[in-house]
């Protein structure tokens, strides 16, 4: 399994200049969504995960990051969208946010696009909890993406979490 | 400095450090002496002296603190109104006696001694010094090089003991230095100057060295004779002496009391005054010399973060795994690959050794912790009125350094507690023939994987009856009471609720804090028991991993999820009978083993994964304990004992649930990841 994991290695770009403005972009069902490449430190595909009980059910568990353990959550599942079996083009997005590395499960990584601040609109005003992980629409190249805010992806849940258990 | 001494394998920071200070201070006092103090010296002497103040106050040496404080005072004041006349022998001078003094107190430190010297003759003439420079730099020191208060340079001198102090012996040293070494006298004050290191209570002749300058010659021709008295050995002494430069000849003798007596009564009176480093012509050549081989006995040692020793920690971890992936990889199993065997031979071994290697950086000796307790021992007994020993043994032993971290508190409560609790009040024991002093001993004894420590105490013992009824009332005996042993009774002292302030404090059993110590040690995987007999004392066992990152684990399998279990808490593995298993009307599952009634747990039903068996009787039962308690696990299989190491949990799960009955996960051989359970956790669920 490890030797078919395909890896991409930021370290060489590591530099906020040459990120600046970047976004990967990778589908799930019908759309696309992107993530600042400045938080990725690598992109994996789909790699033996640990169970671990007692969890969201987004969290499908732990993996082996090379001798690191970081948790897997389930983007389709974190969304609210339809469960589909994994295949041989569903990656593992692992990004790092203040230190907290989670890896997150997608259908398929597209492509890494640049993107000025004019090509980026606010997200729609809906009513609550409509587009809480969306900070913006992204409208380079073809058709529209919906750009993750990392931030909010890692601490929102703590924080539903938190009110579940309250 | 001089280490010829059993402590050579321990030195604490701050001895570390403060002889190191103490090397550089000398030495930039040496090359001021000619030239007068460059700005820069005087800089580095009040750095100094500014680290000294601090670190000695930390460690609540208040006389060394005492003294760098004048000395950081004297230096400021020479920083900022620069003097333009400036007396750098009398500087010098201060300088020279502020090592002194604290070299023997450091000295004292290390041999485990309070440093009780008292430093305020030398304080005094820093004062003095430091005024002379703010109130005019015209009459500036020199005056005061002549009012040296011959007094104020005694003050390390004891009073001179009468007879033999018990445990000392009486030597006598002669010494002849080769020839053409010439200022014989001069290496025959700085041996004295050294050997205060070691005793004070020596003379010798001849006895004016460095006054008389006829000495040279009768030191040329009779040799150096030294007459001391000490707890030191004869080889002890005789290392110490042969590390002396241009030593020819060196006869060393043991003296009995009698002719010991004899030879303190005649020059001792006249010794003594040469004692002071009062050293008019010589205070540049003195320091180079004493204490013998010092630069060569200090250990070249860094402070390294240890956040970074975690992450190689870790990395060690995944090379451990990266090369068991390499090596066992399926993929060349079928193969003949003679080279590559030999290689990856030689991979593992290079690993393994590295493993080794890396951990051994991690392991400190618990001698600084041992030490602390001299001080918790003193503070208790005097509080207390009680005169308490404390004797240490094997403090050489290394333990992991967050280990360490987690048996300070511990410890100190053992040792306060025998103090207070087990060593009886001086007239008690006076009235049960035993000793006055009473006795404490701290030590640490490797036993396979763990390190023992034990902290016992020649005192009263254990209370049983206190401690059966205390028990008693509180319910906290399960057993009818005619079952249970003395060591059973004793160890009740440690289960959580027992111990509460108003157990039997103050009287003879002992109560407080017990089971804080347990759950310290808990924490970090190691046990506690207690022995006692009756008039006789009392000793707490504590039993520590070496290190708390690799724990012996038990892997078990329940469906696709494997788990691992810390084999210590796991009493014993068995396959259930139908007739043993009850179910109460709640739908609680119970086993029944040896007339005892179990609770069982269904690992698959807990972590809701799809198990081969569900019939209790299929798979297999794990009996696990902890706090006395036990717990059936149920699971599929077994598959086997391994060391693993333990990774915490991810920081973002436990943002998520903190979940009671894992305590951290595994990565095992083959790169899949195995769960770690807490075992207290899963009986808490109970």
């Amino acid at each position: 399994m490890t030797a078919q994991t395909e890896m991409l290695n930021l370290g060489e770009m590591d530099n906020e200049d040459t990120l600046k403005g970047k976004y990967l972009i990778f589908s799930m069902g019908n759309e696309l969504f992107g993530i600042e490449i400045r938080y990725i430190t690598e992109i994996i595909g789909i790699q033996p995960i640990t169970e671990v009980p007692e969890m969201p059910g987004y969290v499908k568990g732990v993996t082996n990051l090379r001798g690191k353990i970081i948790p897997v959550m389930d983007a389709r599942l974190r969304f609210k969208k339809a469960v589909r079996a994994y295949d041989d083009r569903t990656c593992i997005i692992v990004f790092d946010n203040n230190d907290l590395s989670v890896g997150l499960i997608v259908d398929s990584v597209a492509e890494v696009l640049t993107m000025q601040e004019a090509d980026i609109a606010p997200p729609p005003e809906m009513g609550k909890g409509g587009h809480q992980y969306i900070k913006g629409i992204g409208k380079a190249g073809n058709g529209v993406k919906l750009l993750l805010d990392c931030q909010r992806l890692l601490t929102d849940d703590a924080l539903e979490a938190l009110s579940a258990m309250a | 400095m001089d280490n010829g001494h059993s402590n050579e394998a321990m030195l604490d920071v701050f001895i570390e450090e403060t002889a190191r200070h103490m090397a550089q201070l000398e030495k930039t006092v040496l090359a001021s002496a000619e030239g007068g103090f460059a700005p820069d010296a005087i800089d580095a002497i009040f750095r100094i002296m500014h680290t000294l103040k601090g670190s000695s106050a930390m460690m609540l040496y208040n006389n060394i603190a005492a003294l760098a404080h004048a000395a950081e005072d004297l230096f400021y004041g020479i920083r900022n109104q620069k003097p333009a006349r400036l007396d750098g022998a009398l500087v010098s001078e201060l300088v020279q006696q502020c090592v002194a003094f604290i070299r023997l107190e450091l000295e004292k430190v290390r041999g485990l001694d309070s440093p009780d010297g008292d430093p305020s003759g030398l304080v005094e003439r820093i004062r003095q010094a430091s005024g002379a420079l703010r109130g005019g730099p015209k009459d500036a020191a020199v005056p005061a090089v002549g009012a040296k208060p011959p007094s104020a340079q005694h003050y390390y001198l004891p009073p001179a003991k009468s007879g033999t102090a018990g445990g000392q012996k009486g030597y006598e040293a002669a010494i002849f230095f080769e020839e053409g070494c010439e200022m014989e006298n001069i290496r025959a004050f700085s041996i004295l100057h050294s050997l205060k290191d070691i005793t004070e209570d020596f003379c010798h002749v001849p006895a004016d060295i460095i006054e008389n300058n006829d000495s040279v010659q009768a030191i040329r021709d009779n040799g150096f004779i030294i007459t001391l008295r000490t707890e030191r050995s004869l080889q002890e002494l005789h290392d110490f002496f042969s590390k002396t430069a241009f030593v020819r000849q060196l006869t060393l003798r043991e003296l009995s009391d009698s002719q010991l007596s004899e030879r303190f009564a005649g020059p001792r009176e006249d010794a003594a005054p040469g004692l002071p480093i009062l050293m008019p012509q010589c205070a540049e050549r003195e320091p180079e010399e004493p204490p013998p081989g010092q630069e060569s006995a200090h250990r070249n040692i860094i402070g390294v973060d240890v956040d970074k020793l975690d992450k190689l920690m870790d990395l060690m971890g995944e090379l451990v795994i990266a090369e068991a992936m390499v090596t066992q990889n399926p993929e060349l199993q079928a193969l003949k690959l003679d080279s590559v065997y030999r290689a990856a031979r030689q991979l593992k071994k290079i690993t393994g050794e590295l493993q080794d290697m890396v951990m051994s950086i991690r392991m400190v000796p618990l001698a600084a912790s041992f030490r602390e307790m001299h001080r918790v021992v003193r503070d208790c007994g005097r509080q207390l009125g009680k005169e308490v020993e404390l004797r240490l043994a094997g403090e050489e032993t290394e333990v992991d350094k967050n280990i360490i971290e987690h048996i300070a508190g511990p410890l100190g409560q053992l040792v306060r507690n025998a103090v207070d609790h087990g060593i009886e009040a001086p007239d008690l024991r006076a009235a049960a023939g035993k000793p006055r002093t009473g006795h404490i001993t701290l030590e640490a004894i490797h036993a396979g994987g763990d390190v023992l420590l034990v902290v016992s105490d020649d005192g009263g013992g254990l209370d049983r009856e206190k401690i059966r009824q205390k028990a008693l009332r509180q319910g906290l005996i399960d057993r009818p009471e005619s079952e249970l042993t003395e060591r059973e009774i004793d160890n009740l002292i440690f289960v959580p609720g027992f111990s509460t302030r108003d157990a039997v404090a103050g009287l003879s059993g002992r109560g407080v804090g017990m089971d804080v110590v347990l759950k310290e040690l808990e924490a970090i995987g190691g046990a506690v028991s207690v022995d006692s007999t009756a008039g006789r004392g009392t000793a707490v066992t504590l039993k520590l991993p070496l290190t708390l990152a690799i724990v012996d684990g038990m892997n078990i399998r329940v469906g696709s999820s494997g788990y691992t279990l810390p084999t210590a808490a796991i009493r014993e593995t068995f396959r259930a009978k139908a007739a043993d298993l009850v179910q109460d009307p709640a739908g609680n599952e119970m086993l029944v083993l040896r007339g005892r009634c179990y609770p069982v747990l269904r690992l698959h039903r807990l972590f809701g994964v799809q198990a081969d068996h569900t019939d209790l009787t299929q798979g297999i039962l794990l009996m696990v304990e902890q706090d006395g308690k036990q717990l059936i696990l149920f699971a599929d299989e077994l598959l086997g004992q391994q060391q693993v190491v333990v990774k915490a949990l991810p920081p973002y799960l436990k943002t998520l649930k903190q979940v009671d009955g894992l305590s951290g996960c595994t990565l095992l051989g083959d790169g899949s990841i195995s769960l770690i359970l807490n075992v207290g956790g899963l009986i808490g669920l109970y």
